[in-house]
């Protein structure tokens, strides 16, 4: 096995807390690595309403979700802070004092002095298609998430959805597959337009075929998908031959990995901490923003901040047990300027 | 007020009153009314205040806009019928109004 990575913070999530909590973390000279299922960092804000605007972010009276996302990035830059996208964490171990260690399904290791659990509403994960009798096919021959092109070698594919990730895997699964159905259910994407180009030309070529309607039924052996029963907008129905289906219908939040690690959740969802640190019922793991619960909790940005700057508080003593904790200000802490690298020039 | 009756998939009738200028999911909430989520809080980012219009009202609630359109890709159980309730503005010519909910939001 591979070492584990070495670092002072690991934290589970990269939305909008998580990526603050590199900053409060920073500014008391801890090193993090943040973990996210997404192929990007903003959670909810960058991944629900990236375009919608925020009102009650403190000292800013608007802003768009992403453009939050964007400045909390520039913010947290100093720090240098090691992004793992694309990688759910899947478990969570205390190896010692003070020692903890982090896995994600990738086979990542982490070995860390402190966790932090960011993980909001839960882990973005595919949504489930409203086809009847899907379950049994799928990670057999229905799948979310493509990992390996070459799979698809040969194959006759189906791929449904008319957003983004539909348009990026007809496109480059066209000259892989033996044979590629995309099927939406209305004539307008969402996808950009540039995708949708490269797809209409597809089809013009004779490339690929197109399908407007929706799946109504499966049929398949032993998780070996056959066909699907498609109804078209116009209300004709006809099959399509198929070795491999792949529906692209956006992320929905669940819970996931979390459930696993060992916490009383509070109402099935949240974790409980306590709130003169965030810290959770194992000394050592803190639960920031969405993901926990104590009387009074509100699920906002601001509250999620302010957490993330007491839990720091707290790491601290784990991370050097030694040292004594200096409280500063940003505005006048020369020591802290330096490690923002906006430190004044020295006076002669 | 407004009246707008919500009936669930079993067939149960639930009745409520709406303020004009609030929007058809914010008064399901308001009242309780199972079978309506709303993750999103109305931001048309969820889908998961999907509704089915009865038919008597299609044409007064109108269309869904091509934002509200791209959303209701992502609902369970699509029908030529569905909208998103967080997009649906409460008017006095909505009084009456039907709608359904479905089987389940997601
Ligand atoms: C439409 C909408 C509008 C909103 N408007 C406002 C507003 O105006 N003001 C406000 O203050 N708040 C608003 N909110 C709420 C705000 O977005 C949340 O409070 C905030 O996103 C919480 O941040 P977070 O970092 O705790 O969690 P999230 O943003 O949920 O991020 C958590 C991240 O953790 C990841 N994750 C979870 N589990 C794992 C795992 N096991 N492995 C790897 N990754 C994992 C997830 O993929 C996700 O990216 C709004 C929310 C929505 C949906
Ligand atoms: S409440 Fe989320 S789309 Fe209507």
């Amino acid at each position: 096995m591979d070492e584990p990575i070495k670092t002072d913070v690991v934290i589970i999530g990269a939305g909008p807390i998580g990526l603050f909590a590199v900053f409060e973390l920073g500014l008391l000279d801890m090193k993090a690595h943040l973990v996210d299922i997404l192929d990007k960092v903003g959670g909810q804000c960058a991944e629900l309403y990236p375009e919608k605007p925020i009102y009650d972010i403190p000292g800013i009276p608007f802003t768009s979700a992403q453009g939050l996302v964007d400045a909390l990035k520039e913010q947290i830059k100093p720090f240098n802070p090691q992004y793992h996208l694309g990688e759910m964490v899947e478990t969570v171990t205390k190896v010692g004092d003070n020692l903890f260690r982090v896995k994600t399904d990738q086979g990542k290791e982490f070995e860390s002095k402190v966790v932090v659990i960011a993980a909001g509403g839960g882990s973005f994960q595919p949504k489930r298609p409203p086809i009847p009798g899907i379950e049994p096919y799928e990670n057999k021959s229905v799948f979310y998430a493509v990992r390996k092109i070459e799979a698809f070698r040969g194959q006759r594919v189906l791929i449904i959805g008319g957003g983004d990730s539909a348009l990026d895997w007809t496109l480059n699964l066209a000259p892989i597959a033996g044979h590629l159905t995309l099927l939406h259910r209305r004539s307008e994407f969402r996808a950009s337009p540039d995708s949708v180009n490269k797809m209409m030309a597809l089809f013009n070529e004779g490339k690929i075929d197109l399908v407007f309607g929706q799946a109504t039924s499966l049929a398949g052996d032993g998780g070996q998908i056959r066909k699907a029963v498609v109804k078209t907008t116009d209300g004709s129905v006809f099959e399509i031959a198929c070795d491999a289906i792949l529906p692209f219908f956006g992320l929905t939040m669940k819970l996931g990995p979390v459930a696993d690690w060992g916490f009383e959740l509070k109402n099935n969802e949240l974790i409980p901490v306590d709130t003169a640190a965030f810290e959770t019922s194992t000394l050592g793991i803190f639960a920031i923003g969405d993901i926990n619960w104590y009387p009074g909790k509100l699920k906002l940005i601001l509250s999620g901040f302010h957490e993330a700057a007491l839990m720091a508080q707290k790491a601290y003593h784990y991370v050097y047990p030694e040292k004594r904790l200096v409280f500063q200000y940003t505005t006048s802490s020369t020591s802290l300027q330096k490690k923002l690298g906006v430190a004044p020039a020295k006076v002669a | 007020m407004v009246r707008i009756t919500f009936i669930d998939i079993e067939g149960t009738v639930r009745p409520v009153d709406g303020e004009v200028g609030s929007t058809v999911m914010e008064t399901a909430i308001k009242h309780g009314v199972p079978g309506i989520e709303a993750e999103c809080g109305g931001a048309c980012a969820c889908s998961t205040c999907h509704v089915y219009i009865d038919e008597a009202w299609r044409e007064k609630v109108g269309p869904a806009s091509p934002m509200e359109e791209d959303m209701l890709d992502f609902a369970y159980a699509l029908k030529p019928n569905s909208r998103l309730s967080c997009q649906i503005k409460v008017t006095e010519g909505l009084n009456g109004l039907i709608v359904r909910t479905p089987e389940r939001q997601a």
